[in-house]
């Protein structure tokens, strides 16, 4: 502080001097920052980006611990509240403000005429949110048991529909929580296989090019050339009915991927193109390094930025997969949670209009494809060593 | 010329044959056939077929012989325009398969004039007033309509319509049109509805072309001819549309061949959430019943088609920028 103080002083003294004994100190950090600062350094600056990060990193949580974040359990149907609409958090009433949220129960009549269960919010009964309450037991990651929430109403033969309930009076919130689990880690998964199919593949063709670049290159026009949603569908349909939901899952992760790595192929091939020509290449083949080598230690590393901007716009394809097929019936399968199997509970436009909540998954579907977008586009940007 | 558009040809030939392939093991990739899947249905309903009959069934659909005698059977009749019978209609694919066909591609290239008629000027308009109000609408539209599945449009939008004017959208044609002959008026009441899909389909391209073609047209005004052109006084309009345009329009033409796929595979599932007449509902039923013929012929008929749609595109880019031609 003192010293910024006495350079402010002198420059005030000395008119312009102050800008050379600057600029140097600034200059310097650039020219020590490794490539990875640099990439931060320029990632920061999107905005949006990083709200997406922060974005991504809460779904993620939540995903992981989701038998701790959700406050029911998802599996369990409830009679009494078939689609109860969502109960709102309130923290407003007659007696005045309240820090604590509450939500009101509900008031069940039936329409006369359709019979069907109307609910509406009673103010008699007002029930306080709380942190990590006891409700229904779950085992976390299937080996660690409790029956603690993060968040939750006291009253236990209460039920808490934040996001309303399905059409079977399961809660919203927790089956949307849950799904994010499977949705949000196909994506991951299937891309780990994409970027080991396309760098494989794009590196050789890129590396050796002629002949194997050539058939490369066709395999992949062909594949491009292929509607994807109707070759995702007949692979899919054709996954055993039998199978275990661990292995539908990994059925259809392979079955996106196969489609997926075509891009990523194309992207590292041009990389490779572009840098075997290049000097520090043709140094470390000059100093017997074996292919093996110059590919792992000089040329991935030089490309890996880039990478991992295209890995991180081709999850949003993944994701978007995994929903449309098991949307249509072929993909996972109910009572495997997927955001993909509760918007088929969306299907019927009419079911929807007396329970629009129903859509609430897809809401999260765009939140995060959205969120993969931008901050792909602010990877893309800060990896790119020419930008403006 | 000619010989750029011999040898695409002629790379279009394995390329088919290996989207048959692919097709082939789709149909046989389900364990069980339709006829275990037959037997099943019959055995719920408390009927017993005889062994005879099964084995008359099976000889019938030659699923008694080897796979790779199956292939050859199915692509040599594929060769002569006989794609089998649909097991669960009991009618040749073909007819089933062809009037959905045009359908689809009705409604593919309305989305397809679409996108342009949108994006064009509003690529244009993003990239001459580069972040000017305007501009960060477009964008921040375009993205969102980059990021939301053309199915979960359709859905919103038919709960919206649904709940709002209690109109449901859904289908091609008016209940009096449905069953009707093709006619003059069966067209103008499709044109009324066609829209929806068309406008559904085409979000998430025009938003993506948009993008492209403001790039593209920003990387070409800051090139120094612009400059030139504008030192020389050339009106800003004729020097936009003369130049740059014409160079930032080739997207527009290549990427033809890719939206076409794309467009394709959008109106399978949006196509089952409208409960529209094109190919979308007809594949799910067929794989969801294994009527494998149908169901494999169908994919082998979209992807060449649209095999065929690249070539159209590649052609027309070459046409239009000469340097692809010598590459």
């Amino acid at each position: 502080m003192e010293e910024r103080a006495l350079a402010a002083a002198t420059s005030k003294g000395k008119g312009n001097g102050a800008v050379p004994a600057q600029l140097p100190e600034v200059e310097e950090r650039i020219y020590v920052a490794s490539q990875w600062r640099l990439m931060w350094w320029r990632f920061r600056k999107h905005k949006l980006a990083i709200a997406s990060v922060i974005v991504l990193v809460v779904m993620y949580t939540a995903a992981l611990f989701c038998e701790f974040v959700a406050p029911a359990n998802p599996y369990a149907p409830n009679q009494d509240f078939v689609q109860a609409p969502p109960q709102r958090l309130r923290f407003w009433d007659e007696q005045g403000f309240s820090l604590r949220p509450f939500v009101y129960g509900y008031k069940i009549t039936r329409d006369p005429e359709t019979y069907r269960m109307l609910f509406v919010p009673d103010p008699d009964k007002k029930y306080y949110l709380h942190f990590f309450v006891r409700g229904a037991p779950y085992k976390l990651w299937g080996f660690i048991r409790s029956d603690r929430h993060l968040f939750g109403l006291v009253e236990a033969d209460q039920p808490l529909f934040l996001f309303g309930a399905d059409g079977m009076g399961r809660d919203m919130f927790s089956r949307i929580v849950y799904g994010a689990r499977i949705s949000l880690s196909i994506g991951l998964v299937g891309v780990m296989v994409s970027m080991v199919l396309g760098t494989l593949i794009g590196g050789v063709s890129g590396y050796y090019g002629g002949a194997v670049d050539l058939v490369v290159q066709r395999l992949i026009e062909m594949l491009i050339s292929i509607p994807s949603i109707p070759l995702w569908m007949g692979l899919s349909a054709a996954l055993p009915p039998d199978w275990p939901p661990v292995q539908v899952y990994f059925g259809i992760t392979v079955i996106l991927s196969l489609i997926g790595w075509s891009g990523l192929a194309r992207v590292v091939r041009g990389k490779f193109m572009a840098l075997r020509e290049e000097d520090f290449v043709m140094a470390a083949r000059l100093a017997g390094a074996s292919e093996m080598r110059i590919i792992v230690r000089h040329l991935v590393p030089s490309f890996l930025s880039h990478l991992i901007a295209s890995l991180t716009l081709s999850i949003p394809g993944m994701i978007l997969g995994e929903t449309s097929l098991s949307f249509l019936g072929i993909g996972l399968r109910p009572p495997v949670i997927s955001w993909g199997v509760l918007l088929q509970g969306a299907q019927n436009f009419r079911t929807v209009a007396h329970a629009p909540w129903l859509l609430l998954p897809g809401l999260f579907v765009v939140l995060a494809v959205l969120a993969f977008n931008f901050v792909g586009d602010g990877l893309r940007d800060a990896a790119d060593p020419y930008a403006r | 010329m000619l010989q750029y558009i011999a040898r695409r040809l002629l790379y279009m030939v394995p390329t088919l044959l290996i989207i048959s392939v692919i097709a082939f093991a789709i149909i046989e990739l389900p364990p069980g056939d339709y006829l275990t899947a037959y037997m099943a249905n019959l055995a719920q309903t408390g009927t017993q077929a005889s062994e005879d009959a099964i084995a008359a069934l099976k000889r019938q659909y030659g699923l008694d012989k080897p796979v790779y005698l199956r292939y050859v059977h199915w692509v040599w009749r594929l060769l002569h325009g006989d794609m089998g019978m649909s097991f669960e209609w009991n009618r040749p694919v073909a007819e089933l398969i062809w009037e959905r066909l045009i359908l689809t591609f009705v409604v593919s290239l309305f989305t397809t004039l679409f996108i342009w008629a949108v994006a064009f000027p509003i690529g244009i308009y993003s990239a001459v007033r580069q972040y000017s109000v305007g501009d960060y609408i477009f964008t921040g539209l375009s993205f969102i309509g980059l990021g939301i599945p053309n199915f979960l449009l359709a859905l919103v939008l038919l709960w919206f319509a649904f709940s709002r004017w209690g109109v449901a959208l859904t289908g091609l044609f008016s209940p009096q049109y449905m069953d009707a002959p093709w006619s003059m008026a069966k067209v103008l009441d499709m044109m009324k509805r066609i829209w929806i899909p068309v406008v559904i389909l085409g979000t998430s391209g025009t938003a993506g072309l948009i993008r492209t073609m403001r790039a593209n047209l920003l990387d070409e005004l800051r090139k120094p001819y612009v400059i030139t052109a504008r030192a020389k006084g050339l009106p800003e309009m004729r020097l936009l549309f003369k130049y740059p345009v014409r160079i930032a329009i080739n997207p527009f033409i290549s990427t033809v061949g890719w939206t076409l796929p794309g467009l394709v595979s959008g109106a399978t599932i949006v196509s089952v959430v409208l409960s529209l007449p094109l190919n979308g509902p007809l594949l799910l039923n067929a794989l969801l019943n294994q009527d494998m013929y149908l169901a494999g012929s169908f994919i082998m008929l979209l992807s060449s088609l649209t095999v065929i749609g690249t070539l159209v595109s590649d052609i027309l880019l070459a046409w239009v920028d000469p340097r692809i031609r010598y590459t």
